[in-house]
């Protein structure tokens, strides 16, 4: 099942980055697609991108709301938050584990063999209040003379949107190279930050700093596609716990907002089929069937 | 415990679908094509 996710992963890195144009024609992806929400963090100002990133759109849309209200428009973000829960609310973070770029990038730098080290779940909390202050607040109420404010996520922190777009833009666009400044050095040192936390720690920014992860996580116990316990077949083995790469303990917490969905504790821990998928409360059988949860329970 | 059809997930996605239809009767989807078709220095960290 590992190898189907990993699969999946690199189908879907290539779906939302599938303009390789760029180098002939200079510049990123300018073609109708652009107006498809990418499922998962993936910087629209990235060459090859081929939808739009929903953390980058909603911040560019919140920062400019009184500038579009003066000019008679009402730009305000409901495309772009109802993308964002049409997505969280069929997939929660089955997005994350199958579905984002920037998360495949971590899973495969935690590959590369050193310690590893966990994370203190207190730190987990720490990307709901990214979300919250970073891409709703900031760009909201920090305004200039203008009434415009700045996209905060992306222009201080988005390591994504660095290793993206803004190493590979100065690359193809020299003349952007003379505007680097402070901000992109700060970018930099936090990607360099990121990149070698992944080594040492599984999904660090996921865990810890993702707006976007943060988001699904809020649906993750509601979302049409779900894994769920069945709670009679669950024999406390603990099994489950050895394998989660967020460090859950799926029968403790089943629904967490940490769960990314991989589903490694279903298929590569748990031998009494007590961890499930579960379709709109219909449980999806391993053997390819669908039947009501209630049936397998009652 | 028993277990039926689940029905919040469908009312999220009315919700949400009904926030999308707004969206798109307003226009805003022209704005964010306008946006993501061009290089945002800002969210690269320049400018
Ligand atoms: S938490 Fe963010 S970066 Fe990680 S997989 Fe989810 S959307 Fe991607
Ligand atoms: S609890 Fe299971 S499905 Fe969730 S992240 Fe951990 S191993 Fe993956």
């Amino acid at each position: 099942m590992q190898t189907i996710r990993k699969l999946v992963q690199a189908v879907w890195i290539f779906l939302i980055n599938g303009f390789w144009g760029f180098p002939i024609t200079g510049n990123l992806y300018q073609g109708p697609l652009k107006i498809i929400c990418s499922p998962g963090l993936n910087c629209y100002s990235c060459p090859a991108a081929t939808t739009y990133c929903p953390i980058g759109s909603l911040q560019q849309l919140l920062l400019s709301v009184r500038f579009s209200l003066q000019t008679g428009h009402y730009y305000i973000g409901t495309f772009v938050l109802g993308s964002m829960g049409l997505l969280g609310a069929s997939f929660g973070r089955f997005i994350c584990g199958w579905a984002c770029p920037f998360g495949l990038i971590q899973e495969l730098l935690h590959k590369i063999p050193s310690k590893k080290y966990s994370i203190p779940p207190l730190l987990n909390r720490c990307k709901y209040g990214v979300l919250l202050v970073f891409v709703v607040v900031l760009p909201l109420l920090v305004v200039d003379q203008f009434g415009l404010g700045k996209p905060w996520f992306c222009k201080y922190i988005c390591p994504a949107g660095t290793l993206e777009a803004g190493i590979p833009m100065v690359f193809l666009i020299p003349d952007l190279r003379t505007t680097i400044g402070f901000i992109y050095l700060n970018k930099i040192c936090i990607l360099t930050g990121v990149i070698i936390w992944s080594v040492l720690a599984s999904r660090p920014f996921c865990r810890t700093m993702c707006p976007l992860g943060a988001f699904y996580a809020l649906f993750n116990r509601v979302s049409l596609i779900k894994l769920d316990l069945d709670k009679e077949a669950c024999t406390n083995c603990k099994a489950c716990h050895k394998v989660c790469p967020v460090e859950i303990r799926f029968n403790e917490t089943p629904g967490s907002g940490e769960c990314i969905n991989c589903m490694k504790c279903m298929t590569d821990a748990c031998d009494f089929e007590a961890i499930f998928v579960n379709v709109a409360g219909y449980r999806l059988a391993r053997t390819g069937k669908s039947r009501p949860v209630s049936a397998r329970q009652s | 415990m028993k277990r039926k059809l689940r029905k919040t997930p469908f009312i999220l996605l009315g919700f949400f679908l009904l926030l999308w239809l707004v969206g798109i009767s307003l226009g805003e989807p022209t704005r964010v094509l306008e946006q993501a078709k061009s290089i945002c220095l800002e969210c690269i960290g320049i400018g």
